[in-house]
């Protein structure tokens, strides 16, 4: 094993634990982007740049986007709600 | 549950687990030693057989060809599903001329960041291009490929104009590409069963390993997979947009 394999194994191990001790989802949502690129990094040292130039694009654009659309929904359904009650 | 049941059971399942765990790790080979056949085989017979040099790439679109198909149609069926659920609900109505969208108030984005995004397009549409049609020589192919060319358009969206992106990407024509992609590697492999009598076998010459049209049909996959997760990715995101952004509650 490479120290670069070492590396990015412990930064793995670190990253996941960072995104799921992170509390507030969006916050949440921006430590998973970086988990991602982790990850890409963890590929690429394992030689599969295959996997890795999917992973860059999937969990540093995809998800993030997608989770935030979802938070933003979420958050104006609320204020909406919110706005009902007080009428 | 309690947190103190919770971690109670976890208590008692966390060792189980680990005992397991180092039990079924004790027999494996030492990192590095992989025991398998599989991708020596393979990495010996893909070059002078089909001329790829890529072998990931080879592996999707000629020895487990009829997996890729299964992937194809279950992210297709993903992405309709996602497009059936996200869908303008009776009691829901477009606010088209949301200002905060218009005018891109709703994220605040600096002129450094418009300009950033700009470069960022073109880079991406030919990063992603290239990866597509050079997935049988070097690293990436269709999917890669594909997931880069749909995030270039979501540049238009930090550089603050989500109508622009609308324009640019019509869902018409996003659910096009999908189908088209979809569609066209079906149909490449019933080229297959018609001019070399099995489904999905390459029947086009193979040509000088490293150059851009060499594999046969490989190329023709990679850009039919292409096609389509552009297409897949770019309607996913915008059907979440649409709902978090200008889709609001209550009948016009």
């Amino acid at each position: 094993m490479t120290a670069l394999q070492l590396v990015a194994l412990v930064l793995t191990a670190l990253g996941g634990a960072a995104v799921v001790l992170t509390p507030d989802p969006l916050r949440q949502t921006l430590v998973l982007g970086i988990y991602g690129l982790v990850l890409t990094f963890l590929f690429f040292t394992f030689q599969a740049p295959d996997v890795a130039l999917s992973e860059i694009v999937v969990c540093t654009v995809g998800l993030p986007l997608i989770i935030l659309a979802a938070l933003r929904k979420i958050r104006r359904q609320d204020r909406g709600r919110e706005q009902d009650g007080e009428e | 549950m309690s947190r103190r049941f919770r971690l109670g059971l976890f208590a008692l399942a966390g060792p189980g687990l680990a005992v397991v765990l180092l039990l079924g790790m004790h027999g494996l080979p030492a990192f590095g030693h992989f025991r398998g056949l599989y991708g020596v085989l393979a990495n010996r017979l893909e070059p002078p057989l089909r001329h790829a040099t890529d072998i990931v790439t080879a592996l999707n679109f000629d020895l487990r060809a009829f997996d890729t198909l299964g992937e194809e149609f279950i992210l297709f069926g993903s992405v309709s599903g996602v497009a059936l659920l996200l869908r303008q609900l009776r009691d829901e109505h477009k606010d088209e001329r949301n200002r905060d969208v218009a005018d891109h108030r709703f994220a605040d984005a600096s002129d450094a960041l418009r300009v950033t995004s700009l470069i960022l397009i073109p880079l991406a549409f030919a990063l992603g291009a290239y990866v597509v049609v050079h997935g049988q020589l070097t690293p990436g192919g269709g999917f890669q490929g594909g997931v880069v060319l749909a995030a270039g358009p979501i540049a238009i969206l930090l550089a603050g104009r989500y109508f622009a992106l609308k324009a640019l990407a019509p869902a018409w024509a996003l659910e096009a590409l999908d189908s088209i992609g979809a569609g066209a590697y079906a149909l490449i492999g019933l080229g297959g069963l018609i001019f070399a009598s099995v489904y999905l076998q390459n029947f086009l010459p193979l040509g000088t390993p490293g150059k851009l049209l060499s594999a046969g049909t490989m190329p023709l996959n990679s850009l039919a997979v292409g096609i389509e997760v552009t297409g897949a990715f770019l309607l996913t995101w915008t059907e979440f947009l649409d709902q978090a952004l200008i889709v609001e509650r209550g009948a016009r």
